[in-house]
């Protein structure tokens, strides 16, 4: 408790001081120095929540609506940490991304957004007052809003903030709904609505609603591509790595206090966690922008979270709690390891705009020699995301698989099969694209001929920025490496979220095998690599090793253009999903006999925001510009319908 | 028993560039030629390793660092699986999903190797490998768990001694289609062709040269010895108790299933690049319906 009161602390004082401390370096010091401290306190804190059980946090004032409850428990301390070590690293990384812009933007304001935004998640996953957590809820998102529009002076930044404002806010709105529904007798304590929580699917409908609005679900994903390419990376990083986990979060609070976990939520999570990965994965593929593409990929990763949680929540629903845990245990280990393997691609995609100005894909290639660090971590990571084994992406959908698996044969013909192979097909399948998906980020941007001047000129990132980045590559592979003691350090985790449940003798021991089976192998390979290299070098020793031109079959005037584009590779995939994903081609030809000039355009747009979200919205629009003739802009007037309004409203009681 | 095992690693150390060679052989007699040595691929090895070698001024550690993982993931995967009735090495629950996704491994630095060289060419054939294999992964992977709803099992050893009769042709043939897949085979991609444009794995490695493409080839063998030790698991009779007289089962079912692909090479032409999803799809339709036939 004096750990998490003490980071609170640096925290909000730093939000204080900092818009003090003006545009200049003396802010971009400060502010990533009470960010640093802060997370490092948090990391602590929730450290400690795991190993001891945390904290129950009441103050005596009583206000209308409740006291301020502040509880962590084991659930709420992984999610500190996961918030923690994402806010701290992009704090050190932010350091060097924002120095650009000393003195041009007010560094002090960004800097205390960004730590009232960091604040602002820790209070959300510890608020045990459904209203507390509205108003935290509420700072989280405006905090990130004015981070998304730091650089408003760009075009196109300033809409995405707003659709990014409208969809949260829309969220929001059904989470204000679903507490209302909860609170009944304004008790809105979780201590009081675990006991009086009434029609738990209505209000866990509510939730998946309202959270998955946060955490990216489809069709609520839109904001997502929108808001992240805008924002700077470090806020990008922020909120793609930790700020859309507090929906996860939502969704799993309000279960718990729910419980018990029926088979309508499992089914429901299961399905939606499949089609947001599938998604997510297929628009991720077809993207030129590097951050959109990152994006897309968090939608994904959201969806894989989700259909752990979901086969955990039906493993518990029918009785097979070791399908449950390791759904659940799947689930969980993912949203730490999306975390970290996703700040680190979007640490990249940062580095990788600083030096070729760009997020263009069809404008980099052969970064790599330029840059090393960045490109190394950023292969790393995208083999992490790609859940390649040693790296810790696995190591997740491992534990995945292994329950859907299990589901088959412990339990032949009660619990559902169709879940099973639901689950199977759809990991398989983000897997398979997710694969295309990197190797195309990856290999466009960091390999092969730089396809302009300044790819061609690019450096590497200051010495914050690569730290940050080589410290989530370590950490990626140590949760591979060292899978079997981080899954036994979390047992507290899944067992705050599983109380209440029948456990039946089961335990995830099994799976710890399997998984002491797997870091074994995963060693291993990593060692024969090392091992084939260090032979292959020796042997090489007295051998002639030539520099020469790639081989292009014979042809010897080989220009960068003449390679595979970012669109060019992914447009066998994007052709045989046209049906999801609506991709517009424009070729313009010349028919004449010496034909001159060419052009082809292919973009892919999200069909939801161009054919649901958008001609929804212009209806509103139109209805909204109809009424346009009630405003008339007389203080009178408006005087007239309070008083018409409360004359309304006065008969009406009268009439009942 | 321990033995046979340790006798399946190392046959497969030894004995795995064979494999291509009786595929050439097959060929061979079905167009009425004396073809190659079986031996051939041996010679081939010896040669490349004592060569010296060529990089690309465009490549970067990744162009070097794919062909040790190529070798590395074949060795680790013929250690996985099981031969037979003799069980795999590093047998253990769950080692299905290791396996599969550590051929994911072996294809993602093959192709960031591919795009590292920044050839068009080796670009076009990283770009058709990622489209197939997203279709051959849920195959396979349906494939296991239909194996797996079977027996009852989560490791591939127990999961194919433990397995009705009934199923086993459905699920041969899912499986036999993905290594036909997953190995660059024709009617997927023909290793043989001499254009670049219409191979698909072979092109990808167009620009390795000397030891590292003596590794790539040694990966290859040494991963198409793993999917055959696959299926032929599949075809080889449980009723075949004896350790000694599984293991020579399993391998008579190996050289089967390596006479099959040969069969197949000499009797079809390469599918339309369009036709081959539609393949693979059926493989997971077939997967899906050995699923449905357990289940029931």
């Amino acid at each position: 408790m004096v750990l998490f009161t003490a980071a609170m602390m640096v925290l909000f004082s730093g939000v204080l001081i900092l818009p003090f401390t003006g545009r200049a370096n003396v802010a971009n010091t400060a502010g990533p120095a009470f960010a640093v401290i802060g997370a490092g306190l948090t990391l602590a804190a929730g450290f400690d929540a795991i190993r001891t059980g945390g904290f129950d946090l009441i103050s005596p004032w009583n206000y209308q609506l409740g006291a301020v409850h502040l509880k962590m428990d084991p659930l709420s301390g992984y999610f500190a940490m996961v918030i923690a070590i994402v806010c701290g690293l992009a704090a050190l990384y932010g350091r060097d991304y924002l120095k650009p812009y000393a003195g041009k933007k007010h560094l002090g304001i960004s800097w205390s957004m960004f730590l009232l935004l960091s604040a602002s998640m820790m209070l959300v996953i510890t608020a045990w007052n459904g209203v507390l957590f509205l108003v935290a809820w509420e700072i989280m998102s405006i905090s990130s809003f004015f981070l998304v529009i730091f650089e408003s002076h760009r075009p196109g930044v300033l809409s995405a903030g707003w659709t990014y404002l409208v969809a949260t806010h829309l969220g929001t709105a059904f989470l204000m709904v679903m507490f209302m529904v909860l609170g009944e007798n304004h008790c809105y304590d979780f201590n009081v609505i675990h006991i009086s929580g009434p029609m738990p699917t209505v209000i866990f409908i509510l939730a998946v609603i309202g959270f998955g609005t946060k955490a990216g679900f489809l069709p609520f994903h839109v904001w997502l591509p929108e808001a992240h390419p805008a924002a700077p990376s470090h806020v990008s990083a922020v909120m793609s790595a930790a700020m859309i986990k507090t929906g996860i979060y939502g969704i799993l609070r309000m279960s718990i206090l729910m419980g018990p976990f029926q088979a309508s939520w499992g089914w429901t999570l299961i399905i939606t966690g499949a089609l947001t990965g599938i998604f997510g994965v297929l628009s991720a593929l077809s993207q030129q922008d590097l951050k959109r593409l990152l994006a897309y990929s968090s939608v994904e990763n959201m969806g894989i979270i989700t259909i752990g949680l979901g086969l955990g929540f039906l493993g518990f629903a029918t009785h097979h709690p070791i399908i449950g845990l390791l759904g659940i245990a799947g689930g969980m280990l993912h949203i730490m390891n999306h975390a970290l393997f996703k700040s680190l691609l979007f640490f990249g995609a940062g580095s990788v705009r600083h030096a070729t100005h760009t997020l263009d894909m069809e404008k980099m290639g052969g970064l790599m020699r330029g840059m090393p660090i960045t490109g190394s971590t950023f292969v790393i990571a995208a083999g992490a995301i790609c859940a390649l084994p040693p790296l810790n992406g696995f190591i997740s959908e491992f534990l995945i698989y292994f329950g859907s698996f299990s589901s088959l044969y412990g339990s032949k013909g009660t619990f559902s099969v169709l879940a099973a192979v639901t689950v199977i097909i759809a990991l398989a399948l983000i897997g398979g694209l997710a694969l295309a998906c990197f190797t195309k980020a990856a290999g466009i941007v960091f390999s092969g001929n730089p396809r302009t001047l300044e790819a061609e000129q690019a450096k590497e990132s200051g010495a914050f920025m690569t730290t940050a980045m080589v410290i989530l590559a370590a950490l990626c592979g140590c949760i591979g490496a060292f899978s079997p003691q981080v899954i036994h350090f979390l047992g507290p985790v899944f067992d705050t979220i599983v109380a209440g449940h029948p456990l039946e003798e089961a335990s995830l021991a099994p799976a710890i095998v399997c998984l002491t089976m797997i870091s074994r192998v995963g060693v291993g390979l990593i060692l024969l690599v090392f091992v084939l290299g260090f032979l292959k070098r020796n042997w090489m020793r007295d051998k002639i090793v030539e520099k020469k031109s790639t081989w292009g079959c014979g042809y010897v005037a080989a220009s960068p253009r003449i390679q595979y584009t970012a669109s060019s590779f992914a447009d066998p995939i994007v052709s045989m999903f046209e049906t999801t994903l609506h991709p517009e081609k424009d070729l313009k030809t010349d028919q004449s006999l010496f034909p001159r000039a060419f052009s082809y355009k292919s973009r892919t747009k999200d069909i939801f925001m161009y054919h649901v979200y958008r001609p929804l919205f212009s209806i509103v629009e139109t209805v909204a510009l109809n009424l346009h003739w009630l405003q008339r802009g007389y203080n009178q007037l408006y005087v007239l319908y309070i008083v018409v309004t409360l004359l309304a409203l006065l008969f009406w009681m009268l009439w009942i | 028993m321990k033995f046979t095992i340790f006798f399946h690693v190392i046959a497969a150390f030894i004995l795995s560039p064979i494999l291509p060679g009786i595929i050439n052989k097959v060929k061979a007699f079905f167009a009425g030629r004396k073809g190659k040595p079986v031996l051939q691929m041996y010679y081939d090895l010896v040669k490349l390793v004592q060569k010296g070698t060529v990089y690309s001024r465009t490549t970067t550690w990744i162009f070097q660092a794919s062909p040790l993982v190529t070798a590395a993931v074949g060795i680790i995967g013929v250690m996985l699986v099981p031969l037979g009735n003799t069980p795999g090495m590093l047998a253990f629950s769950g080692d299905y999903i290791l396996l599969v996704y550590l051929f994911g491994v072996s294809r993602f630095f093959t192709v960031l190797a591919a795009l590292d060289t920044g050839s068009p060419f080796e670009g076009m054939g990283a770009s058709r490998e990622v489209q197939f294999s997203l279709l051959a992964e849920p195959a396979l992977l349906l494939g296991l768990c239909a194996l797996s709803a079977l027996s009852g099992e989560t490791s591939m050893n127990t999961m194919f001694t433990s397995l009705q009769a009934g199923t086993r042709p459905v699920l041969a043939c899912a499986i036999f289609i993905v290594l036909l897949a997953e190995n660059a085979r024709i009617p997927f991609d023909d290793p043989t062709t001499h254009l670049e444009l219409t191979m698909v794995h072979e092109v990808m490695i167009l620009d390795h040269s000397g030891p590292d493409l003596a590794l790539i080839e040694y990966g290859s063998a040494l991963k198409l010895w793993t999917y055959a030790s696959l299926t032929a698991s599949l075809i080889v009779p449980q009723e075949i108790v004896n350790a000694w007289g599984g293991m020579g089962a399993g391998f008579l079912a190996l050289t089967g299933v390596t006479v099959m692909v040969g069969l197949i090479e000499s009797i079809m032409a390469r599918l339309k690049l369009i036709r081959i999803p539609q393949l693979l799809v059926g493989a997971t339709i077939l997967s899906l319906i050995s699923l449905i036939l357990i289940i029931r």
